[in-house]
């Protein structure tokens, strides 16, 4: 019995002496105390001869569950240890994670660019392939193909830069029709996105500005069809599932029926604002079904296809869309401007 | 065409109030672009008399009025106004009136004295922006009637935004006409019994180009008192529609022409000589304009003239020197058609602005010419006496009117609107139009007045536009279900824009014209693409580079204290080519600043050559890219590249010349590039190679070769010397300096040697190195360091 009690002190000595150990090197002065060579368990061990025979059994078991005891104690004390030294180490490391990321920012797409974009994603689930153009345009494609002959009074409509008698800086996006049909047969659905150019500089008018053109050619297209191309895509772009619109009857000597499209204003709601002239009512494009005078120097039979075509301004659809309250802007590049489209 | 309601009202009169006039117009095609009252609100504004006009006791300039107000004793009233006469009538506010602006009249003592109202200007009551005196109203009016009644200052003024086909609208009676058909209301042409003729027009016509002038009409008049005023109605009606009453003859002739859209124009019968030519003008004939601008006359030009020469431009503008004068007893009163296409674009040329030759080049009603003659000879004989003579006529070639077959059922597919024969025919009909019944549709002939309607699309729009178009229900059409195309061996604009902005970059538009003087400075082949007629002469070429709106935009942010700026455009440059121009789409870019914004982490570093040489190398893709010295008037010359890909020169980079730079005053150099867009579309589909299960092993070799060697030269070397097993060579390293000999660079070689099938033993590895560095030594004569 005295040397179960024996045992029990020395294992809570063990104990004991281990829970307020931080250090390793301390620790190992106590392993070998009680598991070194001469420690006081292995004295234990060495002592086992000494007993009665029958005694030995009992007391080894014993011996050996205190060291087993200190072992695990004294192993765990050394994981404690590492542990709290890991994380002393890892306190030391660590930053401050508010700081900003290192590197460079992302630039951003000119928002005349994300807009064309976003008209052309739409027009191309719909199969509407995109074409493009020369800029500077001969006078027979931009005017005389589209069933505007010279001193037309529709050429007032264009206040065109020439760069000679028979160039001239495109002013819309529509020979880019005749050109398309030139080398393709119907049906056919194509955007133009592109630059145009008119003569005119002043709160609203840029002499430079984009226009996006469309056309669709086929045998079953009709104005019904063009009014619900247009209206679904200004309700897609908007992202305004009930956005009012109207067609009001226009005139483009290169369509027959003409008309200008208006939506409900996307600023004030149709409710009457700066934007909308007070009337709740926006113009955004001009569209119509093509004039058989395009139609039949390109061989084109228009008893059996009929055509729409639109034109609509990407600036104009960028201000709505954006908020943007001068045109101008668009083309004064302040990257103050420009870094808010991100 | 501006117009007050209350003369439309006069013509057709539908139930509706004007703002559902205006879009019933509007949705018919007729935009109605403003309606707006023709005064301001005010009220208790009556007409007063000066009964007596005093000097006010305690002030030079005021005077002591009593005015007749209609009502209860005259009132006492202060005034200041320099025109008041006994006598005269003019708007008095009575007390508790409020005036536009604001103003509410109170009794008040103005220097010592009661005054009970206050006398009004025109611009006091919001009629006129400024105004000198009272506002004196004609002397037949009584004391004591509202103003606004007496001047109708109730009305509205519409003013229509028309577009160029419907020309037929630019007067009075078209409105009305189409806001009938609009409203099923008949329309009820102006009814005008031809005035006496009391003797013969003596002066003969003669027309020499009958296609050009098909109708030509003309009588003498004598007027008894040419001075009479034009009547207070006729000039109120001119000025709502925007025309400035002058002298009663001209003031006829414009209100015919608003009235009917027929322009006239009236000779000093005193100041013409012999008989008149309707002919085109011969070269080198001038005429002086009744706007006092002398007009070189060209051989395309229509004139009317006389034994002297021109003294007209046919249905634009007359001349001076046969001008009718307030005081003209005897005019020639021209009432003619001339063909839209001989007056269309002369006005333009001329840069004139004339009602008259908007109208004929638009189309006028062929068939109006004499009713418009007679009603302007009655207007003038009733508001001045007179006498008529007889009307000189000469009729040529008018416009045809063919019929034009309408199919119903074409009509029905065009419009995708399920719409029967018998309401087509009712709205064509409505319109005025005869229809004939055939087998497969309608046979409409246009009318006079409609120089729009020539095939059947015009009527489709006609029919469309009169049901309405919001009646047309919006379906989109059946398509073909084809899928596109999607070249995977093509990338997108966008992609490589998407690019430049992962890197940093802003993308920018700017002008397509550019300043010569930029373009001078900033391209290696100035552009020599000029516009004839630029906006401003800092716009006037077509730029050959975008390197000029890159720098002004540079120069602009920086003055707005911009310091870090890596911008990009794409867009097109031109140039002369043979007859026409090339007009090609082009990237470019500009760096400016340190190589990343101010940071807390990364010291601060200018951007270089190579920062924008990576960003360049990014672009041109998987294709074979190669970069040499060359030589561009705007770069640094030893800074600087061409750029080519797959073996064709594509553009430049480099860091802007120290000249140039100190010209725009960049404190410091910007770095720019510019490149073919076409060339930079293509890439590689990718195509798999086997990769080594084997471990690679690693070789480096550093050698000094001369410093003049381009080290893409020798990299280019090593590779193409195709040693066997060798899987990537690079350069990893370049050193001059301590230990390494003036004229000498160090160069420092990766290289990975691997083999697909096996692991290769030391003395293969030994032999691939070494033939390698055969190379250098026996290219480069480098030595092993």
């Amino acid at each position: 019995m005295i040397l179960m009690q024996d045992l029990q002190s020395i294992l809570d000595s063990a104990l004991e002496a281990l829970s307020a150990i931080d250090n390793p090197a301390l620790l190992e002065e106590v392993k070998a105390r009680y598991l070194g060579k001469s420690g006081l368990l292995t004295e234990r061990l060495k002592g086992l001869g000494k007993l009665p025979a029958e005694e030995r059994p009992a007391a080894g078991a014993e011996i050996n569950r205190v060291k087993v005891a200190v072992e695990t104690a004294l192993q765990s004390r050394r994981d404690h240890i590492a542990a709290q030294q890991l994380d002393r180490q890892l306190a030391a490391q660590a930053l401050d994670v508010s700081l900003p990321g290192r590197g460079s920012a992302n630039g951003g797409l000119h928002p005349v660019t994300r807009t064309l974009a976003r008209i052309r994603e739409l027009f191309h689930s719909l199969g509407f392939d995109v074409a493009d153009g020369p800029e500077i345009e001969t006078d027979a494609y931009n005017f005389t193909a589209l069933n505007i002959p010279q001193d037309h009074p529709a050429r007032a409509m264009h206040d065109t830069f020439y760069l000679d008698a028979s160039h001239v800086l495109r002013t819309h996006t529509s020979p880019m029709q005749v050109r398309y049909l030139e080398t393709r047969k119907p049906p056919v659905k194509v955007i133009v996105p592109g630059r145009v150019y008119r003569c005119d500089s002043d709160m609203t008018h840029t002499p430079m500005f984009h226009q996006v053109e469309g056309l669709w050619v086929d045998e079953a297209v009709t104005f019904s069809g063009l009014k619900g191309v247009l209206i679904d895509f200004m309700r897609q772009f908007f992202e305004q599932d009930q956005l009012k619109a109207r067609f009001r009857p226009s005139f483009f000597p290169f369509t027959e029926p003409s008309a200008e499209m208006d939506i409900g204003c996307v600023i004030c709601a149709g409710k009457g604002c700066r934007v909308c002239s007070h009337t709740g009512w926006l113009e955004v494009l001009g569209c119509g079904m093509v004039h058989p005078n395009v139609f039949t120097p390109l061989g084109i039979d228009s008893e059996r296809h009929v055509g729409f075509a639109f034109g609509m301004g990407v600036e104009r659809l960028a201000m709505l869309r954006y908020g943007v309250n001068d045109l101008r802007l668009f083309f004064d590049n302040d990257l103050r401007f420009l870094e808010q489209f991100r | 065409m501006k117009f007050s309601e209350s003369w439309l009202r006069t013509w057709v009169n539908p139930p509706l109030d004007r703002t559902a006039i205006a879009h019933a117009l509007t949705m018919a095609g007729l935009e109605v672009e403003a309606l707006e009252p023709v005064a301001p609100l005010f009220d208790r504004v009556v007409v007063g008399e000066v009964i007596t006009a005093e000097k006010h006791p305690q002030a030079d300039r005021l005077k002591l009025l009593t005015v007749d107000v209609g009502q209860g004793a005259p009132l006492q009233i202060v005034c200041g106004a320099d025109n008041v006469t006994v006598g005269m009538k003019a708007p008095c506010a009575l007390v508790g009136a409020r005036l536009p602006g604001g103003l509410e009249i109170k009794a008040a003592k103005v220097r010592g004295v009661e005054s009970l109202g206050m006398m009004c200007s025109e611009m006091e009551l919001g009629l006129s922006e400024s105004s000198e005196g009272l506002l004196v109203l004609a002397p037949e009016v009584s004391p004591g009637q509202n103003i606004r009644q007496w001047l109708d200052l109730d009305d509205y003024l519409f003013t229509l935004k028309l577009t160029p086909n419907r020309a037929d609208c630019l007067s009075i009676q078209g409105v009305a006409r189409e806001l009938g058909a609009i409203t099923h209301l008949p329309f009820v042409p102006l009814s005008v019994t031809p005035a006496a003729i009391s003797g013969l027009t003596e002066r003969r016509v003669e027309v020499l180009d009958d296609t050009a002038c098909p109708h030509y009409l003309g009588r003498s008049l004598r007027l008894d008192h040419p001075e009479t005023p034009t009547p207070e109605w006729m000039k109120r009606r001119l000025l709502r529609s925007g025309l400035r009453p002058k002298s009663v003859v001209v003031d006829v002739t414009n209100y015919v022409l608003l009235e009917l859209g027929q322009p006239l124009h009236a000779f000093d019968e005193d100041r013409l000589q012999g008989h008149l030519h309707v002919r085109w003008a011969q070269p080198g004939e001038t005429l002086i304009l009744l706007n006092e601008q002398q007009v070189a006359l060209q051989p395309d030009m229509l004139v009317i003239a006389d034994q002297t020469g021109a003294i007209a431009l046919a249905g634009v503008m007359g001349g001076q020197s046969t001008a009718v004068s307030p005081t003209s007893a005897r005019i020639f009163l021209e009432s003619a058609f001339f063909a839209p296409e001989a007056i269309a674009g002369r006005a333009r040329r001329l840069a004139l602005s004339s009602d008259s030759a908007y109208r004929f080049e638009r189309g006028v009603d062929f068939s109006g010419t004499r009713l418009a003659l007679e009603r302007a000879t009655n207007l003038l004989l009733e508001i001045c006496g007179g006498e008529a003579c007889s009307v000189v006529e000469v009729t040529g070639c008018l416009p045809q009117r063919l019929p034009v077959l309408v199919r119903p059922e074409r009509v029905r597919r065009v419009l995708g609107l399920d719409l029967s024969d018998t309401v087509m025919a009712g709205l064509l009909e409505g319109l005025g139009l005869s229809l004939e019944k055939r087998a497969d549709g309608f046979e409409v002939t246009p009318s006079s007045h409609r120089f729009d309607l020539a095939i059947e699309a015009d009527f489709i729009e006609e029919i469309a536009r009169l049901h309405g178009y919001d009646q047309i229900p919006a379906v989109p059409p059946p398509g073909h279900l084809m899928m596109l195309p999607s070249p995977e061996a093509v990338r997108s604009e966008l992609d490589l824009a998407w690019q430049l902005v992962h890197r940093g970059y802003q993308e920018v538009v700017t002008y397509s014209f550019v300043d010569a003087r930029d373009e001078a400075a900033l391209s290696a082949q100035p552009s020599d693409v000029t516009l004839l007629n630029p906006i401003a002469s800092q716009m006037s070429v077509m730029r050959s580079t975008l390197a000029v709106g890159l720098i002004k935009t540079l120069q602009t942010n920086l003055s707005r204290k911009q310091e870090r700026i890596r911008i990009f455009e794409m867009g097109r440059c031109f140039a002369r080519k043979g007859q026409g121009f090339d007009q090609y789409k082009t990237l470019g870019g500009l760096i400016y600043g340190t190589r990343e914004p101010e940071q807390w982490g990364a010291a601060a570093a200018p951007s270089d050559f190579f920062d924008l040489k990576q960003d360049v190398e990014l672009l041109l893709g998987n294709g074979y890219a190669q970069f040499t010295v060359a030589k561009h008037p705007a770069l640094h010359p030893g800074r600087s590249a061409e750029v080519s890909l797959n073996g064709k020169s594509v553009g430049w980079l480099g860091e802007l010349h120290p000249r140039v730079t100190a010209a725009y005053g960049f404190p410091k150099a910007p770095l720019l590039f510019e490149l073919a867009l076409q060339p930079l579309l293509a890439r590689i589909v990718p195509r798999y190679r086997e990769t080594s299960r084997f471990q690679p092993i690693r070789r480096d070799l550093a050698v000094l070769v001369a410093d003049s060697i381009p080290a893409a030269t020798v990299l280019e070397a090593l590779q193409s010397a195709a040693v066997p097993g060798v899987s990537e060579l690079a350069l990893f390293d370049l050193y001059q300096g301590q230990g390494v000999a003036d004229g000498k660079k160090s160069l420092a070689f990766r290289i990975v040697i691997n083999d697909t099938e096996r692991t290769l033993t030391e003395a293969e590895i030994e032999s691939s190195v070494a033939a390698l560095l055969h190379v250098l030594q026996s290219r480069f004569n480098a030595a092993l360091r």
